[in-house]
């Protein structure tokens, strides 16, 4: 029984991290229409930032945090305005330039830390475990559960209150009228995008104390994270939110019961879904 | 002129051997060979059909563990590739089916969990598969007696099958089936209207797909005498993406020049470029930049821009604009 | 046995009722003129006929077959063809191969993975004949993309006869065209044969009105008027709905 509980909640921490993940992704895919493939180079660079930020200059944990989730939002910047503008529409060149980039960014991950996995331990005030009736969970990973909803309440307030947001769900539902409305969709775009990179590097190092960070880390997460915007809708951040946990249930309780068919577990309720509602559960456009 | 840039482009790769400068770089033809003749397989679905896979290695895969598991049964080698070539069949078959029920993006996530799920299998499936330590094969095959065990034999054999698969593809491309399947490329609704059935014409393009890619994932496990899970990887159905893109989709020379400059980067230039991952990485952003057609397009508009401003610049009275 | 008759027809699209119990029977060799202000519903009306939407209510019969369930590939080899009011040709290539594009369609050669395509003479006569006859014989290796509007509209007129049909729809094949083109349009219209039946959207009047042999007029979503030309003129809510109440 204990152990069904602990598994719940690292399956719960690990849904936090992935929405963390794909919300960028269901933003940047559900605005952009771009399949952002370097989106699990973003959480791999920010895992990597983050934790040299700790061990190297001492830094404290959360504010080697959103340092490196600041330093991933400006290269996606970058990459947005400077490469992936140009190719608005052209499918296979944005498939082509976003995979030759997630393999640029993996190979001067290994040149720069070489190929040994990196931990790292959770902030020195979250160690240990928490008693809640009798079991003692990891303290960190119901600490990344609270951040993970903190910041999913703060991207609903974002998107369902302010007038960036607003712009983003027009953008979303119809980007051709946006634009006819006044919309500045160019700007709206590189700051969807360095949104979802900061996410995604922010999940990337506060995920590091669990996952650790190791070349290959962005070839694990992204599939993930795709899973998790197909099942739950493109641009439908309670989709990417239900999304994540199902999918981290799925992921740690597939490892734990049926390790031989884990995969088959993640990912055949994703082609069913896309196969039976290409829109995902709660998405507003068909792939 | 093309008929006799193909002939001496044959008569090179033909006396391969004679020039290549020991088995080592005759090994590296042999791969660049099974190569592209997977990107080509990938590119009837990516160019022709407007199909992007990203679960390829997945079909890949099945048919080399399908003859690793078969010869491991104790099956000769003749019924193992059979057994291999029907279940990359089998396994396309199912992946289409599923994978037909969108297009665009959604077409690219579900091959991409596909092959996911392959890999898993191919990983986890200890059993069958063997895992992470993957199955070997104790010799090749020898058809009509001739071994294949030396470097240059076997490239010979590899050759021989890449002039078959091209001829194949290429006589496919261009026949009435081919246009059909260019024409759901570029405006199914109007080739439905028509009257073509385009759910069943991209249904066995992904068959004829399926069957050449199983043909290179054999080849790949001949050659290697060994298979593990990292060929169905997702970076596996990226690289030859990557090929088929950076070549040039959509034409035959594209995805073997792509092929060519992958394996070439990943075992030559990887002994002199120390971050040859990046360099590639770098190579493909700035044919996306500058080629976004791919290279073999690309060198194509550049070369007919090149012949016009010649000739204009050696015609000069004809056109006094 | 009428060409086309259409019962009781009916579309919504959400909340929105594009297509209200449309009644309409053609005769065979008819030439049908639908009109109508833009929204009455007339391309929806195509596309339930083609059968690229599927309708709620109602019945599609097609010289006594009932297509009103036949998936829309189909219907092209029941003899059903059309042209589209943006032309979506196949830009990257010759006219003379979208037009063998369309003759391939219903011709069981289209399932052939080995004969070289551009050398079967049979097939690519026929389609440079097809071209001929809407007077782009001289233009059969020019690739779409270098054609002008007028002579891409053509392009689409020779599509659809070349599969030889015996239901035409064409919807606004005069939008868009200069005069001179719009003459040569018409030319190409009057000379089709009486074993082709035609219905035909349009808004300019000239031209189409002497093609017509009957008119509907639609207004949203119903058909209100239906007659011959001097009827349809005459008749009171023609004059309500083009020149206000």
């Amino acid at each position: 029984m204990n152990l069904w509980l602990i598994l719940s909640v690292n399956s719960i921490t690990l849904g936090g991290l992935l929405f963390l993940l794909s919300a960028g992704f269901s933003l940047i895919f559900g605005l952009m229409r771009i399949p952002n493939l370097t989106h699990g180079s973003f959480f791999m660079l920010g895992a990597y930032f983050g934790v040299s930020l700790v061990l190297w200059f001492h830094l404290d944990f959360w504010l080697a945090a959103l340092i490196a989730a600041f330093l991933v939002a400006a290269l996606g910047g970058v990459i947005e305005r400077f490469v992936l503008r140009r190719l608005a529409g052209a499918e296979q060149a944005q498939v082509l330039v976003t995979l030759g980039l997630s393999f640029m960014i993996a190979d001067l991950c290994l040149m720069e830390w070489s190929g040994d996995p990196i931990s790292i331990d959770a902030p020195s005030a979250l160690r240990g475990a928490t008693p809640f009736f009798g079991i003692a969970f990891s303290t960190y990973r119901l600490a990344i559960i609270f951040i993970a909803l903190v910041i999913a309440a703060g991207l609903w307030a974002l998107l369902d209150r302010t007038r960036l947001g607003a712009m983003i769900r027009a953008g979303v539902d119809d980007p051709q009228m946006a634009r006819v409305c006044g919309i500045r969709v160019a700007h709206l775009f590189t700051v969807v995008f360095c949104l979802g990179a900061g996410l995604a590097g922010f999940a990337g190092m506060i995920g590091a104390p669990i996952l650790s960070v190791y070349p290959g880390l962005d070839a694990d997460m992204l599939p993930l994270a795709l899973v998790v915007v197909i099942l739950g809708g493109t641009g439908s951040l309670l989709g990417s939110l239900l999304g994540s946990f199902v999918i981290g249930f799925l992921y740690n309780f597939g490892q734990a019961l049926l390790p031989e068919l884990a995969y088959f577990v993640l990912f055949l309720p994703m082609v069913l879904i896309l196969v039976m509602r290409p829109q995902g559960l709660f998405g507003r456009r068909t792939l | 002129m093309k008929r006799a840039a193909q002939g001496l482009a044959l008569l090179a790769l033909a006396t391969v051997p004679l020039w290549a400068g020991g088995s080592f770089y005759v090994n590296i033809m042999s791969q660049v060979l099974i190569s592209a003749i997977f990107a080509a397989a990938l590119d009837v679905l990516v160019g022709y059909a407007g199909l992007i896979s990203l679960g390829h290695a997945g079909l890949f895969g099945v048919a080399a563990y399908g003859a690793a598991i078969a010869l491991g049964a104790g099956i000769g080698h003749f019924g193992a590739i059979a057994i291999a070539l029907v279940a990359a069949l089998v396994v396309t078959a199912i992946f289409a089916v599923l994978a037909l029920r969108t297009t665009g993006i959604g077409f690219i996530m579900i091959t991409l969990a596909l092959g996911q799920i392959l890999w898993g299998l191919a990983y986890r499936w200890i059993d069958l598969t063997n895992g992470d330590n993957g199955l070997s094969a104790a010799s090749r095959p020898a058809p009509f007696g001739l071994s294949l065990a030396s470097a240059d034999s076997f490239y010979f054999a590899t050759l021989i099958l890449f002039c078959i698969a091209i001829a194949a593809i290429a006589i496919f491309t261009r026949s009435p089936f081919g246009a059909s399947l260019r024409g759901t490329r570029d405006q199914p609704r109007r080739m439905t209207a028509l009257g073509y059935d385009v759910w069943a014409i991209r249904f066995f393009a992904c068959l004829f797909s399926g069957f050449w890619s199983g043909v290179a994932g054999i080849l790949f496990f001949y050659y290697n005498q060994f298979v593990s899970p990292h060929a169905l990887a997702l970076s596996a159905s990226a690289e030859v993406l990557l090929m088929v893109i950076a070549g040039g989709s959509g034409t035959l020379l594209g995805p073997i020049v792509g092929a060519a400059l992958v394996v070439a980067m990943k075992n030559v230039a990887s002994a002199y470029i120390e971050r040859w991952n990046f360099t590639l990485g770098a190579i493909f952003v700035l044919i996306v930049l500058f080629m976004p057609e791919g290279l073999v397009p690309g060198t194509a508009r550049l070369l007919r821009r090149g012949s016009i401003a010649l000739r204009r610049g050696a015609a000069p009275a004809e056109n006094p604009r | 046995m009428t060409a086309l008759e259409l019962q009781g027809l009916a579309k919504a699209f959400g909340g929105l009722q594009v297509t209200r119990s449309i009644d309409l029977r053609v005769e065979p060799g008819e030439r049908r003129l639908i009109i109508g202000q833009n929204g009455a519903g007339k391309t929806t009306l195509f596309n339930l006929i083609m059968g690229e939407i599927r309708p709620d209510r109602g019945t599609m019969v097609l010289f006594g077959t009932d297509i009103t369930t036949t998936p829309p590939r189909r219907r092209a080899h029941l003899g059903l063809a059309r042209t589209y009011q943006i032309i979506t040709l196949f830009p990257k290539d010759t006219l003379l191969h979208n037009v063998a594009l369309s003759l391939l369609a219903l011709s069981p050669l289209r399932w052939n993975p080995w004969l070289r395509f551009e050398r079967h003479e049979p097939l690519q006569q026929q389609a440079r004949e097809a071209l001929a006859a809407v007077g782009l014989g001289h233009l059969a290796e020019r690739p779409l993309a270098q054609t002008s509007y007028g002579e891409r509209r053509r392009v689409e007129i020779a599509m659809a006869l070349a599969q030889k049909p015996r239901l035409l729809l064409l919807d606004e094949p005069f939008a868009g065209l200069s005069i001179d083109e719009r003459r040569d349009v018409q030319a190409l219209l009057f000379a089709i044969p009486r074993d082709v039946t035609m219905v035909m959207i349009e808004h300019d009047m000239d031209v189409a009105l002497d093609l017509a042999d009957r008119i509907s007029l639609m207004h949203f979503g119903e058909m209100v008027v239906d007659g011959t030309r001097s009827e349809v003129v005459a008749h009171r809510r023609t004059k309500e709905i083009y020149l206000g109440e």
